[in-house]
């Protein structure tokens, strides 16, 4: 599905330069949920960034279903963790969430038709009227997710989707990527900087290095579904897993720092 | 003025009896506090000119009644208007407004399309710059000579002053576009068309809004400048009229009309504006 081969970017040219990514390999198979841990600004976002072609990496190659990625590819969303400047204010969340359909050839009848699910999968099935302003972060996320969903994308990425939100939300909306995930059957690719989310969230979880970001190391994610907050946190494979991640992304900076 | 209502209605249940009877109390209060000096000025003013007894400065009473003799006095079926009102009045308004908003439509248009690319701002800006230092009326006599006396050379002089605050603003409205709105378009791949319409013209809407109501009080002085200047008809034209057969009280008639005109456009602009840039202004007091 995605795959990315030796991915380098440096931002910046002579003294002042800044490799973010040192030669990232990666691949996520057809409705995989891929979790990519690794230190705060080490080049998550700027992988990220690249497969969705926002920007352009200095060297390497990104393919979607054996195509190569040069400019933001149709069947890609992405979920922002700056949920308050990626809806627009002055639009209702109906308008926000049917805005992208229009490419979909649909009418209007069908994009407020699409709106008006994908709110109701993410359990706000009465917000369409209102503004974003108007609703909590936790569900402001909430519809940047729904936008997303009623895209129909077949690969979705989430920028540290839960970064801005309570603990409570952040539990909330990590069973509700699992329960779309179940439904809708896509493919997502989910940075995060924190360890316990990506076992809970995951079915593999890639470990990245400090920047230049290599990949660290991976681990497969064997836990039972559906995933319970309590239950699955308490199993004692989650315990490991959690250790090992954890263990991964310390060793990794020690070195890089040493 | 009335920020205690907006907030109010976002606190989740709507607002409660005791807060709207205070909403109430304090936009009472509030208009009192706004206009108790205006009757006093104007008590001030008719008594300072009874007393002085100068025929340069007419009681405000009696241009009130010679404004209504002079205007509005015409029968019912011209809206009370009389020949002399209709045949000044309605001119100065249509170019007031034609020539705001030419300057409108191409300072939006103009003003996004340099906004949203650096190398054709870099181009034009100097140029720009020169063509601003220029003042208006000091181009009124090229005016004069490109388009004769009358209405094309009048709506020139209007739109070539009214328009350097609308294209300012949209300028700087559209250059600094939040990144990750336009992230968020060019993910969702949004045509042309959308981000225009629906991501870059709203997000510099209040900023071209503020450059618009300067824009339009400055019609209402360019308008009368220019009728002044060269015009065969108009609300300047009547007021230098007046003043040379010497009906000062006309004269006088005409500054107060003035007066009303820029107060009621610029009260139903700010009621346009609030309607129109409402997300915004509830927006920032959420967030």
């Amino acid at each position: 599905m995605l795959d990315v081969v030796n991915l380098r970017h440096t931002y910046g040219e002579g003294p002042n330069a800044h490799q973010a990514l040192g030669g990232i390999d990666l691949k996520v198979a057809e409705g995989e949920l891929v979790c990519v841990v690794g230190p705060s600004g080490c080049g998550k976002s700027t992988l990220l960034r690249s497969i969705a072609g926002l920007i352009q990496p200095t060297e390497g190659q990104i393919r979607i279903r054996d195509t190569t990625v040069a400019e933001t590819p149709g069947d890609l969303a992405v979920v922002f963790q700056d949920y308050s400047r990626s809806l627009f204010p002055w639009m209702s969340v109906g308008d926000n969430v049917a805005l992208p359909l229009r490419q979909r050839g649909q009418d209007r009848a069908a994009r407020r038709q699409a709106a008006a699910e994908a709110l109701e999968a993410v359990g706000l099935p009465s917000a369409a009227g209102k503004y974003p302003w108007e609703l909590s972060g936790g569900m402001q996320q909430r519809v940047a997710i729904a936008r997303a969903l009623a895209y129909r994308p077949s690969l979705l990425l989430m920028d540290e989707p839960f970064g801005s939100v309570d603990a409570q939300t952040r539990e909330d909306l990590e069973d509700l990527v699992l329960s779309v995930r179940r439904h809708h059957r896509m493919t997502i690719l989910l940075i995060t900087h924190d360890i316990d989310e990506s076992v809970y969230v995951g079915d593999r979880v890639v470990v990245l290095t400090k920047s230049p970001a290599r990949v660290a190391g991976e681990l497969a994610v064997d836990l039972p579904s559906p995933r319970d907050q309590i239950a699955t946190r308490q199993l004692p494979a989650f315990v490991r897993l959690r250790a090992e991640v954890g263990r991964l992304v310390r060793d990794k900076q020690q070195h890089s720092e040493a | 003025m009335t920020v205690t209502t907006v907030t109010d209605l976002h606190d989740g249940a709507g607002p409660s009896p005791a807060s709207a009877n205070g909403t109430v109390r304090h936009g009472l209060g509030s208009v009192i506090r706004r206009v108790w000096l205006v009757p006093i000025v104007i008590i001030a003013w008719e008594l300072g000119t009874r007393q002085a007894e100068s025929p340069f400065f007419p009681p405000p009473s009696r241009i009130l009644v010679h404004m209504h003799e002079l205007w509005f006095s015409g029968p019912a079926s011209a809206l009370y208007l009389t020949e002399e009102a209709s045949a000044n009045f309605l001119p100065s308004i249509g170019r007031l407004f034609s020539g705001w908003a030419l300057a409108c439509i191409l300072g939006i248009v103009l003003g996004i399309a340099l906004g949203r690319s650096r190398t054709l701002f870099d181009y034009v800006n100097p140029i720009f710059e020169f063509a601003r230092a220029i003042p208006p009326p000091a181009l009124i006599p090229l005016f004069i000579i490109i388009f004769k006396i009358g209405t094309p050379m009048q709506l020139a002089t209007i739109v070539y002053t009214v328009i350097w605050p609308i294209l300012i603003n949209t300028i700087d409205g559209a250059r600094y576009l939040d990144s990750l709105h336009s992230e968020t378009a060019q993910v969702f791949r949004l045509s042309r068309a959308q981000r225009f319409f629906r991501i870059i013209l709203p997000a510099a809407a209040p900023k071209i809004f503020a450059g618009m109501r300067v824009s339009l009080s400055m019609a209402v002085i360019l308008m009368v400048v220019s009728e002044l200047v060269g015009a065969l008809n108009g609300i300047g034209y009547l007021i230098q009229a007046k003043q040379q057969t010497l009906d000062l009280a006309g004269m006088w008639g005409g500054m107060v009309l003035l007066g009303l005109l820029g107060y009621v456009l610029n009260g139903t602009f700010l009621f346009v504006e609030r309607h129109v840039l409402s997300w915004h202004r509830q927006a920032r007091q959420t967030n």
